[in-house]
């Protein structure tokens, strides 16, 4: 065991920890102030439920002993054997356990990206059995396929440094099952849904961004080039794409705005995920800078969609991960992580085409899973709240709070 | 006895607070107020989605004054709220009934004054 690797680590851990109250925030800005806690509510709930799921059962499905390349088996239940002394697949420096709260983060804050989805008009109850069902069925056997020793699509040499497609790309895909299965809000097409507070917003873009070192740089599960090269990717693409969202905006619809500027940030940081491990700085540049089109232009497609993806997951996760797990194919090069690939723009086209794979498989799984497990859980115990809840708020109707008392 | 309400642009009140003051009218009641004339409001601009705004920021003023003070006071507004620009505002004169000052009691003209 390593001191200064196991600090790190744990260090990241509790960097991405703040991640899903920040998500919190980010989403609670961008709604109106009748329903700023139940969004809030949403994430800071995940980070207490999920973790207790990882805990139990989570973690052995995800990174247990492998089971046919699919999914871990139940050795490791409610961490049974989860101890301090290395493992050579998770960390070779670090105690098991302490990667085990590592990754316990990332369970916590994928199921919470899915939440700007449905925001504004989920029944509490509904959606916390979708999120821990979602969490069982979906998150932990696609972390094992990406990450786990002897998942599928790790030995079929897909590239994902930190959660391109196990995160952004399975909770996008989910969120899209989730704007058909929990339909649009009231009103739609004639109400203004106007964000009531962007600086929470900003504030929340912020620490998601701070949080993100821990969640790339992490990653590397030790202090080393790696953890550096991550770090400073993370950063530049996160630049890059916040000017040229802002840039697209100012130049096609008027004005640079706040939100314009939050927004493309996080496209940027979703982008340079999967890849923050295996490509340069240069690369980051044009990885965040085609993140922060790509998603701008995503996020006008939903209303000529008539989609009510509330908060615009699908296309700022779910495109901005497909994005970034595929210029991992483009842009990944030996010479920044000699372990990894080459990818097209170094001479290995092949690259780009497991990707590709990877990316499919991601989507249709996630998207198949999750459209199955609403439909079952609308089914049990209903996943809309009625009209008159949602004209007052969740927070008061599912929460009997007020965010704010003027 | 008349009372008069003026709906004038926010930025405006000063000045015409400072004009009031001026020719010694030191009554008024302010509130802020929403509401829109021929601007029609504005928009705003979220994730590249356009939102037409229509109800404006505006300042609603009250004040209650005697015959001999109408001509004065409603220049006094004027010439602090005119800008010559649409949304400059409005004003509206309406007879009032009665006046009674909670205090003492008095009714009518004593009361405004």
């Amino acid at each position: 065991m390593n001191a200064a690797d196991t600090f790190f680590v744990l260090m990241s851990a509790a960097l991405v920890m703040l991640m899903t109250p920040a998500l919190g925030l980010f989403y609670g800005g961008m709604v109106r102030t009748k329903n700023v806690l139940g969004t809030i509510m949403h994430s800071f709930i995940i980070l207490a439920l999920i973790s207790i799921e990882w805990v139990l059962w989570g973690y052995t499905l995800a990174f247990g002993p492998d089971v046919g390349g699919l999914i871990g088996n139940l050795s490791w239940l409610g961490l049974h054997g989860v101890g301090l002394t290395p493992n050579p697949h998770y960390g070779a420096t670090i105690p098991p356990l302490a990667f085990m709260i590592f990754q316990g983060m990332f369970a916590v804050i994928t199921p919470a990206l899915i939440t700007g989805a449905f925001a504004e008009r989920i029944k509490f109850s509904g959606f916390v059995l979708f999120t821990l069902l979602w969490a069982t069925l979906v998150y932990n056997p696609l972390a094992h396929w990406v990450w786990g020793a002897g998942g599928w699509i790790q030995k079929m040499g897909a590239l994902d440094f930190a959660g391109g497609t196990v995160v952004h790309i399975s909770s996008g895909a989910a969120a899209l099952a989730a704007v058909f299965v929990v339909g649009k809000r009231r009103g739609y097409g004639r109400t203004r849904y106007i964000p009531h507070n962007l600086p929470m917003t900003i504030t929340g873009a912020a620490l998601l961004w701070f949080g993100w070192f821990g969640f790339n740089a992490g990653s590397a599960l030790a202090v080393n080039g790696l953890a550096v090269n991550a770090f400073v990717v993370t950063h530049i693409a996160a630049s890059s794409a916040a000017l040229t969202w802002v840039l697209a905006e100012w130049r096609l619809g008027g004005k640079a705005t706040t939100l314009g500027a939050a927004s493309g940030a996080v496209a940027g940081l979703v982008a340079i995920t999967p890849a923050c491990g295996f490509v340069g700085p240069l690369s980051a540049i044009g990885i965040g800078g085609v993140a922060g089109l790509l998603c701008y232009w995503g996020v006008s497609l939903k209303s000529r969609f008539g989609f009510d993806d509330a908060l615009d997951v699908v296309g700022i996760h779910g495109l901005g991960g497909i994005w970034g797990a595929l210029a991992t194919g483009l842009f990944a090069s030996k010479a920044i992580n000699p372990s990894g690939a080459n990818g097209l723009f170094f001479g290995n086209p092949s690259q780009l085409f497991i990707q590709f794979v990877s990316v499919i498989v991601s989507i249709a799984f996630s998207f198949v899973m999750a459209l199955i497990i609403l439909k079952v859980v609308d089914k049990l115990i209903g996943l809309r709240v009625t009209d008159e809840e949602e004209e007052a708020g969740l927070d008061v109707s599912m929460h009997s709070e007020t965010g704010y008392s003027f | 006895m008349k009372l008069i309400i003026a709906y004038i642009q926010p930025e405006r009140l000063g000045e015409v607070k400072k004009e009031l003051f001026d020719t010694e009218i030191y009554k008024m009641s302010v509130t802020n107020a929403l509401g829109c004339g021929q601007q029609r409001g504005y928009t705003e601009a979220y994730r590249g989605v356009i939102m037409e705004v229509n109800l404006l920021k505006k300042v609603r003023l009250e004040i209650a004054v005697n015959e001999d003070f109408v001509k004065s006071t409603l220049d006094a507004i004027i010439k602090g709220a005119r800008t010559g620009n649409i949304g400059d505002g409005k004003i509206f004169i309406l007879d009032l009934a009665e006046c009674i000052r909670i205090r003492t009691g008095e009714t009518g003209d004593l009361a405004i004054g």
